[in-house]
């Protein structure tokens, strides 16, 4: 039951906590078809290289930089979380948040840069 | 109520889970405060609008409410901060039920308490020496920083992991629970790691910090959590938490 507005959620950790979720479940979703393409190089070559082939649209590549977003911003979010639980307490844990999603980003333009 | 700017448009909560917010025209003043507003309502406009509070001054925890979205003590928070162009929402406690009008019922947050064994476990008669304790030993450092709540259950009103797990034990009785196994002299550390460990404990925590976020007393729960789900891990490993 909500009886008022939850502002109190425009707060940069609870929002690195759905990063963090949203993210993983991203790569979750994305595991099974690396397998897939995985299995065609195994089936037969000729089936890998059409599908790489695939992997020149602009859309794929786009995915791609997603892709790359999500696997740095779950590493080091997770490194984070490893390390506020386990280390001794660090303050300044939202510019940490801050500096995790800024990394992944830099990392994934660079990639999309490079790929293009 | 002449001038328009000198007057605050004020939406309070009404009746049960049910209800609804009223709107009332409460004049402003100079320092007022939220504890004001609401009281000048009561006095002035419906005698029968309940709500809670006690010292008035930031001592008691009796107070909290929601006040445009954020549970803060309203007897220490200032209109002229929180008003946005005149306007202010003020709702019962988020994360518990309500009683009427402005009181929520604070039975669950108190009860959690006990689950976590908040009570201190004396080990000692009133015959034994005095226990010499050091302020700067790190388990005296560590107590120091977690021991001025004021049970407001500001904290729990915040903690949106209270609201998706209603077992969930919630900032400030873990925050008790790691001040008491800090204490050298309590004698139920391992019972009471035990009790914060288990499904609802500590390790439900999120790490958002929201508690810390609104904490009058400016505690960092979150900070205490961390300090349990070491202690929880550190044990488990030696196995003396079985799962
Ligand atoms: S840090 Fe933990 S206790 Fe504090 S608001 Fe977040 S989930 Fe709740
Ligand atoms: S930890 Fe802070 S917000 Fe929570 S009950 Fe204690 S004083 Fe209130
Ligand atoms: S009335 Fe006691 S803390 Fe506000």
């Amino acid at each position: 039951m909500s009886v008022t507005r939850r502002t109190y959620r425009y707060n940069i950790l609870w929002n690195a906590a759905l990063i963090h979720r949203l993210s993983g479940i991203g790569l979750v979703v994305f595991l099974p078809l690396h397998f897939l393409v995985l299995g065609l190089a195994i089936e037969s070559a000729g089936k890998l290289d059409s599908f790489l082939q695939l992997a020149q649209m602009p859309v794929v590549k786009l995915a791609e930089f997603a892709l790359v977003f999500l696997l740095v911003v779950h590493l080091l979010g997770g490194a984070r979380l490893l390390a506020l639980e386990l280390l001794p307490w660090l303050d300044g844990q939202k510019l940490l948040a801050v500096g995790a999603a800024s990394v992944a980003a830099l990392v994934a333009i660079i990639f999309l840069i490079r790929v293009l | 109520m002449s001038n328009a700017s000198d007057v605050l448009q004020v939406s309070l909560w009404r009746g049960g889970a049910e209800g609804g917010f009223k709107t009332y025209e409460v004049p402003l003043r100079p320092n007022q405060t939220i504890l004001d507003i609401v009281t000048w309502v009561q006095r002035n406009l419906d005698a029968t609008l309940s709500y809670r509070f006690a010292c008035r001054v930031g001592m008691c925890g009796s107070c909290a409410m929601m006040v445009n979205g954020h549970p803060r003590w309203t007897c220490r928070t200032h209109v002229a901060k929180v008003a946005q162009k005149g306007v202010v929402e003020i709702a019962p406690l988020a994360n518990m039920p309500i009683i009427k009008d402005l009181a929520a019922d604070m039975r669950q947050f108190f009860d959690k308490w006990v689950v976590a064994h908040g009570a201190f476990a004396g080990s000692k008669t009133r015959a034994d020496e005095i226990e010499l304790i050091k302020p700067a030993e790190p388990a005296r450092v560590a107590v120091d920083a977690a021991i001025e709540c004021i049970n407001c259950g500001i904290c729990y009103a915040a903690c949106d992991t209270v609201r998706w797990n209603p077992e969930y034990l919630g900032p400030a009785a873990l925050n008790r629970a790691w001040s008491l196994n800090n204490d050298v002299r309590d004698a139920d550390h391992a019972g009471r790691l035990a009790a914060v460990s288990a499904d609802g404990g500590c390790h439900n925590c999120h790490s958002h910090q929201s508690c810390q976020a609104h904490c009058p007393q400016s505690l960092n729960p979150t900070r205490s959590i961390a300090g349990l789900k070491r202690l929880s891990t550190q044990a488990y490993l030696r196995g003396d938490l079985k799962p």
